[in-house]
C-alpha cells in the first residue's frame, strides 16, 4: 500500500521534473559546445558540476552559515510575529496604530537600511540574521493577526456561554484557530528568510572570517569565476527549496493531524 | 418535573431591532416554568433564534424586560443558573478529540480536574457514544454523531436551562426522529428546563409540553398550544391520529403566520 503510494508519487511528482531538468541540461551543454560560448558568459553544465565538486566543502560550510542565519531569522519572525499578532488582536486601535510601521518594514528596500543596520549592529552574522528577520516577519504577522481575528462567531458564543475569560478565549480558541494561518505565513516566511540571509550577506555580511552563500555569489562574480558563481547559485536554490519543503511538510502534517486538513491544496 | 412551578425564564414586552427600520421582535411576552420543555415554532427568519439568544444573554433587547432566574440573563448565566446552548451546527473544535470537546465547558468553568473523567463518561453514555468514539477527531464523525457530541458538550455541565437553536435542522428525517426520542429521554432523566427553537412542526409537537407559535418578522407570539400527550413519548406517537391532527392544525397556523 505504502510502497504503491511512494511508487505513484515517484512516477507522478518526481520523474517528470527530473526528466525536464535532464533535457534542459542537455540543451545547455549542446549550446555551449555548438556555439563555443565563452565560459565567463555561460559555463557548461559539466564545468558547473566540476565547480560544485571542487567547492563541495566550501559550499557546505557556506550553506551551514547562511542556513543558520536564515533559521535564526525565521524563528525570530515566528516567535516575535506571533507575539505581535497576539497584541494586534487585542484592539482595533492597537492594530491601526502599529500596522503602517510593519508595512514600512515590509516595503523598505533592504539596501536602503543596510547602512543603518551595519552602523547599529556591525558587519557579520547578527546583521545577516536581522535582515532575514525583517524580510520574513510580515507574512507571519499578517496571517497570524488575521487568523486570531477571523473566528467562527458561533464558537465565540460557545465560549461566552461558558463564561470564558478573555485569556481562556485567546489560548483555547483564538490561538488554535490561528494556527493554519500562522503556518501559511510560516511557509512564505521560510522562503523569504533564506532570501533575506543571502541578500543580507551582500550588504551587511562582511567583516567576519566565516561566510555564506551570498558572499560566495558576490566574490565569485567579482572574480569572473562564473562556473563557481553558478555552483553557488544552484546550491542556494536547492537550499531554499529544501527549507520550503521542510516547513511545508511540517505544516501539512500539523494540519492533517489536528485540523480538517490543509487549508489549501498542497500543489 | 414539577418541584417548582415558578418561571425560570420570562420576557415582558421585549422588542428587538438590529437597525432603525427593521424590527426583529415585537412586544414578546412569554415564560417558561422550571423543568418545563417548551418549543418556539415559527417560519424561517421570524426572530425565534434572536429570542433564544436574548435569553442566553448573548445580545440585549432594544426594549422590554427579560429575566432568567429573576436576573438579567447574562448575570444569571454568570452567577446563578447553569445555562447551556446548542447551536444549529455542531461547532466542535477540530483540534480536539470528541472527549476533549466535551471537556471544554468543564475547563472554561474551572470544574475540578478530578471530576472531569466521570462527568465526560456520564455525558457520553447519556448521549449514546462509546469510549472508542471519545478518542476520535470530530472530522471522522457523521453529521448525526457530531450533533450528539455537541449535545454531550452542552449536557456535561448538568445545565439547569438548555437553549436549543434548531439543533437537528441539518439532519435527515430518520436521524432527527432518533435524536428527538433521545432528547425526550434525557430531559426526563435530567430535569433541565428546555427552550427548543424549530421550524419543524412534528418535532415541536413530539418534544414539547407547550408550543409558542411565532408570526413572521417582526416576530410576535400568536398562539400558545399545550401538548396533551403524556411522557415518556414513544415513536408510535407519531402514528397517533391526534398527533397528526395537532400537527395539521399547527401547520395551518404557521402558514397563516407566514403570509
Amino acid at each position: 500500500m505504502i510502497l504503491k503510494r511512494i511508487q505513484s508519487w515517484l512516477i507522478n511528482e518526481v520523474v517528470p521534473p527530473v526528466v525536464l531538468f535532464a533535457i534542459v541540461v542537455a540543451i545547455w551543454q549542446w549550446c555551449v559546445v555548438a556555439y563555443r560560448l565563452k565560459p565567463y558568459l555561460l559555463p557548461s553544465p559539466l564545468a558547473v558540476g566540476q565547480a560544485i565538486y571542487n567547492d563541495a566543502s566550501l559550499l557546505g560550510r557556506a550553506v551551514v552559515y547562511t542556513g543558520s542565519a536564515a533559521l535564526c531569522g525565521f524563528f525570530a519572525s515566528l516567535v516575535i510575529g506571533t507575539l505581535i499578532a497576539f497584541v494586534f488582536a487585542q484592539s482595533r486601535r492597537i492594530r491601526s496604530s502599529g500596522y503602517p510601521y510593519f508595512i514600512f518594514l515590509q516595503t523598505v528596500p533592504i539596501v536602503a537600511i543596510a547602512p543603518l543596520i551595519v552602523r547599529w549592529c556591525g558587519n557579520g552574522f547578527q546583521s545577516v540574521v536581522l535582515v532575514a528577520f525583517i524580510l520574513s516577519l510580515f507574512p507571519i504577522l499578517a496571517n497570524g493577526t488575521q487568523g486570531l481575528l477571523e473566528i467562527d462567531p458561533n464558537l465565540l458564543d460557545l465560549f461566552r456561554m461558558n463564561n470564558a475569560s478573555r485569556w481562556q478565549t485567546l489560548i483555547k480558541l483564538r490561538f488554535p484557530s490561528a494556527v493554519p494561518g500562522l503556518l501559511a505565513g510560516a511557509r512564505t516566511s521560510s522562503g523569504l528568510a533564506v532570501v533575506g540571509a543571502i541578500v543580507g550577506e551582500f550588504f551587511v555580511g562582511y567583516g567576519s572570517k566565516r561566510f555564506g552563500l551570498g558572499y560566495l555569489i558576490n566574490t565569485t562574480n567579482d572574480q569572473l569565476q562564473i562556473d563557481r558563481l553558478f555552483a553557488a547559485v544552484l546550491t542556494s536554490t536547492l537550499f531554499g527549496i529544501a527549507i520550503f519543503g521542510l516547513v511545508n511538510l511540517i505544516s501539512v502534517t500539523i494540519l492533517r493531524r489536528w485540523y480538517d486538513g490543509p487549508v489549501e491544496d498542497q500543489k | 418535573m414539577t418541584e417548582q412551578q415558578s418561571n425560570l425564564i420570562e420576557a415582558r414586552n421585549v422588542s428587538m431591532s438590529f437597525s432603525e427600520s427593521r424590527l426583529a421582535l415585537s412586544e414578546i411576552t412569554c415564560s417558561v416554568k422550571t423543568g418545563e420543555f417548551v418549543s418556539l415554532l415559527g417560519p424561517s427568519g421570524c426572530g425565534k433564534s434572536t429570542l433564544l439568544r436574548l435569553f442566553a444573554g448573548l445580545i440585549s433587547p432594544t426594549a422590554g424586560h427579560l429575566a432568567v432566574a429573576g436576573m438579567a440573563p447574562e448575570d444569571a448565566r454568570r452567577t446563578r443558573c447553569r445555562v447551556a446552548f446548542v447551536f444549529q451546527e455542531s461547532h466542535l473544535l477540530p483540534w480536539r478529540t470528541v472527549a476533549e470537546n466535551i471537556r471544554l465547558p468543564l475547563e472554561l468553568r474551572a470544574v475540578a480536574r478530578a471530576e472531569h473523567e466521570k462527568l465526560i463518561r456520564n455525558s457520553l453514555r447519556l448521549i449514546g457514544l462509546n469510549e472508542d468514539d471519545a478518542r476520535k477527531p470530530p472530522s471522522s464523525l457523521s453529521g448525526g454523531m457530531r450533533m450528539r457530541v455537541s449535545l454531550a458538550r452542552a449536557l456535561v455541565t448538568d445545565p439547569e436551562l438548555l437553549l436549543l437553536d434548531e439543533p437537528f435542522a441539518a439532519l435527515d428525517d430518520v436521524l432527527r426522529q432518533q435524536l428527538n426520542e433521545d432528547l425526550v429521554q434525557i430531559w426526563l432523566r435530567r430535569h433541565w428546563t428546555g427552550l427548543f427553537v424549530t421550524h419543524n412542526v412534528a418535532e415541536a409537537v413530539f418534544l414539547s409540553q407547550r408550543i409558542l407559535v411565532m408570526s413572521r418578522r417582526p416576530g410576535r407570539i400568536i398562539a400558545e398550544i399545550v401538548i396533551p400527550f403524556p411522557y415518556p413519548r414513544s415513536p408510535e406517537l407519531r402514528a397517533d391520529p391526534d398527533f397528526a391532527r395537532l400537527c395539521g392544525d399547527l401547520s395551518r397556523r404557521l402558514r397563516e403566520a407566514a403570509q
